[in-house]
């Protein structure tokens, strides 16, 4: 026959959406808080996100050429890791670090363990706890530099979040305006409720993510908030709730970082108790623990927890169980 | 009241707008008719002629094989020319028997009967006499299916008119031109179930065949159109049923254990022609279609009509047309040669220009759950993809893999381009294989 015929196995159309796609999506919904991070905290925090993504994508690369592997650097998925990285870097760290946090990120979490799907945490957050670990010092100095726009705490010069740890919240502290709007000392791109919002959006509107794991994990949290302000004797205070809701890296580790596909529950019931559960562990960290923040040992915790939730939450197929008329 | 459905499911490009405006012509055969022994579910039929008989339109030329087996017609008058291995749409190798077509038609007398005169016991003879299978695709005889243990414990007849596949129209022309036959045919299988209503299910993308149905059935008691969502796979049997019900089968029950019973409206079609005319099945309602055919059509198809000829009569291929496919592309299947017959279950044939499979590369899985979401068997294609490359039967039937009804939405969904069907299709029919070895 002069015309040759594909033949392959049903189904015969696909749709449009790639992995190389969804990962260009996150970028694009996290241009908005990195965009803000660098205008808030000048040029150095521009140059860390960019030797963050660089050198991500530059281990990949190597790793992939090194291991004879097919190269996967054009499914974005290393700058989106190298991204998130840079983001929960303090703006004025040495360069150096974020490029030995890639390396962990990338060869150690992501590639030795199999590559893109097979990690069993989130690269990014494996690599800036193994920075918080190592180098304690300059990942929790938010000092700034000249370019800052934001304000600082007049009562510590901490971050927000470290300053309600120390003393609650009074009123000298940073506004809640501020802790949404985002001018205020902390990582380059935790800092912007707003800004983290549109992208989330950005990332509904494209279904990229589903509200499950977010909802559940802040609606969790601020749940365990209430209670402990309700039990501890504080009562209820709105400025605290919504000081610890928009304030540290909640708002980016709930629509970025938990929503991690590879390392979140596949099962929908999974995902809820996979939410539920990160709320009340970054709360117990963040309230009882020893330093101010949590989210990040909260998320990477509770992703060694995934293949246990997703035994016990298993959807029941169709029909099972159904009673015969 | 929201529209009717179920949980699971996917939109993708319907296509439907290259054929739908096109009437149904007949198309009279030019070449050799190819008549397989099995076109529907269950064992092949038997040859009733042998080489060198002379046959007439409507005559039996193959016997059933069993009660869950079907008869076979031929669809033109002419000179058996023998019985041979063919190549059918399913890509299988079938045995066939071949009729030289001497055009002239002259067909057997057919014994028309009225409704009124006839018991439940003749209606379901002449339905089986008539060779009626289900004209939706799967081809399981239809005189079994309307003999369940319990005839009365039948609540519904579900008349099968979602055509959810994409690209498919023929069910859309024949509820649009034909009306009147759907209603007659769900009159005889109502006539079966002394307790049941029979419901007309029709996606809400053809509000056209909603009307004129909902116009017919208005002085009907035992008859009602449902409107349901327009997703794949509403017309699925299981999800179709759970949509106009609220009832759920699993892969062990039939329809009938929940008091239902699920026919697509050609089959319905088919009974009206069988039962009432006493013309048993000898055509069907094609749709050539697809951006890869010059004029998209639906034809009234003789069934042994070489699929080539039909191909020719909508124009012909375009030069590019890089797939074929009997069926529609979710579930069709993709032909590597165009001779091969229409038989009772062929809808259509979907040319391509693209084939989006052959293009898409394969990468790892990132877990996205994509293929959860839309699964209407609410499995985890995935899972059941890994334990399938793995050769893990145990696992794979733990994590419910014998639910997947093969419908084709987690390949089509997933972002990665993995083929979960296929995998998942694969491991099925080794599980049932070990099953039947026990």
């Amino acid at each position: 026959m002069e015309h040759m015929l594909n033949v392959s196995s049903n189904p015969h159309v696909r749709d449009k959406m790639t992995t190389g796609r969804i990962m260009q999506l996150v970028v694009i919904a996290l241009l908005p808080t990195t965009l803000f991070g660098v205008w808030n905290f000048g040029l150095h925090a521009l140059l860390v996100i960019l030797v963050s993504v660089g050198s991500s994508v530059l281990f990949e690369w190597l790793y992939d050429h090194f291991m004879h592997k097919p190269n996967t650097i054009t499914d974005f998925s290393a700058v989106v890791t190298g991204l998130l990285l840079g983001l929960n870097m303090p703006p004025n760290i040495p360069l150096w670090i974020p490029v030995l946090g890639s390396a962990v990120a990338i060869i150690i979490v992501k590639q030795l363990f199999g590559g893109l799907g097979q990690n069993f945490m989130n690269p990014a957050l494996a690599g800036r706890c193994f920075l918080m670990i190592s180098f304690a010092g300059k990942m929790t100095n938010f000092s700034v530099g000249e370019n800052y726009k934001g304000v600082v705490d007049a009562v510590t010069g901490a971050t927000p979040l470290a300053a309600l740890k120390a003393q609650g919240f009074v009123e000298s502290s940073v506004p809640v305006k501020n802790l949404f709007l985002g001018n205020i000392q902390g990582t380059i791109g935790e800092t912007s409720a707003l800004a983290i919002l549109i992208g989330a959006v950005i990332l509904l509107v494209f279904k990229v993510i589903d509200l499950k794991v977010p909802l559940t994990y802040i609606g969790s949290f601020a749940v365990f908030v209430i209670l402990y302000m309700l039990f501890s004797g504080m009562g209820f205070d709105g400025n605290y709730l919504l000081s610890h809701l928009f304030g540290g890296g909640l708002m980016l580790g709930a629509w970025f970082m938990a929503t991690d596909y590879v390392t979140t529950p596949i099962t929908p019931k999974g995902q809820i108790v996979y939410g539920c559960i990160l709320g009340i562990v970054t709360a117990v960290f963040r309230l009882f623990g020893g330093s101010a923040e949590g989210v990040s040992y909260a998320i990477i915790f509770c992703n060694l927890l995934v293949p246990i939730i997703e035994r016990f939450t298993r959807p029941v197929a169709f029909g099972k169980g159904g009673k015969k008329a | 009241m929201g529209l009717l459905t179920f949980r699971g499911g996917i939109h993708p490009y319907d296509g439907k707008e290259l054929s739908k405006s096109h009437p149904i012509e007949q198309y009279l055969p030019q070449g050799e008719m190819v008549y397989p022994l099995s076109q529907h579910i269950g064992a092949p039929a038997v040859p009733a002629v042998a080489k060198g008989d002379h046959v007439l339109v409507g005559q039996k030329i193959a016997d059933a094989g069993g009660f869950v087996s079907a008869a076979i017609h031929s669809s033109v008058s002419g000179t058996v020319k023998g019985i041979e291995s063919r190549l059918n749409a399913t890509g299988s190798m079938v045995n066939c028997i071949i009729i030289e077509n001497d055009q002239k038609y002259d067909a057997v007398e057919f014994t028309p009967a009225k409704l009124e005169d006839l018991s439940k016991e003749e209606i379901l003879k002449r339905i089986q006499a008539g060779g009626v299978v289900g004209m939706g695709g799967a081809g399981f005889p239809t005189h079994v299916k309307l003999a369940p243990k319990d005839p009365s414990k039948i609540e519904y007849v579900l008349v099968n008119g979602a055509e959810c596949e994409p690209y498919l129209t023929s069910d859309y022309r024949r509820m649009l031109e034909e009306p009147e036959k759907i209603i007659e045919g769900l009159r005889v299988m109502l006539k079966l179930f002394d307790h049941a209503k029979g419901f007309i299910c029709i996606e809400d993308n053809k509000p056209d065949c909603v009307a004129k149905l909902q116009e017919l059935v208005k002085n009907e008691s035992r008859m009602e159109v449902k409107e349901v969502k327009t997703k794949y796979p509403q017309g699925g049997e299981r999800c179709l049923i759970y949509a106009t019900t609220g009832r759920e089968i699993n892969s062990t029950m039939l329809p009938a254990d929940v008091g239902c019973v699920v026919d697509n409206v050609d089959t319905v079609v088919a009974v009206y022609q069988a039962v009432l005319l006493g013309m048993p099945v000898m055509s069907r309602i094609v749709t050539v279609t697809g951006d890869g055919i010059q004029q998209p059509r639906n034809f009234t198809v003789l069934t042994g009509t070489c699929m080539e000829e039909l191909i020719n009569a909508a124009g012909g291929l375009k030069n590019n047309a890089a797939k074929v496919i009997s069926g529609g592309p979710m579930m069709g299947f993709a032909l590597y040669q165009l001779n091969v017959p229409c038989t009772k279950t062929t809808s259509a044939f979907l040319c391509m220009q693209e084939d989006p499979v052959s293009q898409a590369q394969e990468t790892a899985c990132i877990n996205c759950g994509r293929c959860v979401s839309v699964c209407p068997g609410h499995v985890l294609p995935a899972r059941l993809a890994t334990f399938a490359q793995h050769g893990d039967m145990e696992a794979f039937q733990k994590f419910d893999g014998m639910e997947c009804c093969e419908c084709g939405c987690c390949s089509y969904i997933c972002p990665a381009k993995r083929p979960l069907t296929q995998s998942i299709k694969s491991m099925r029919k080794m599980v049932l294989a070990s099953r039947r070895k026990k």
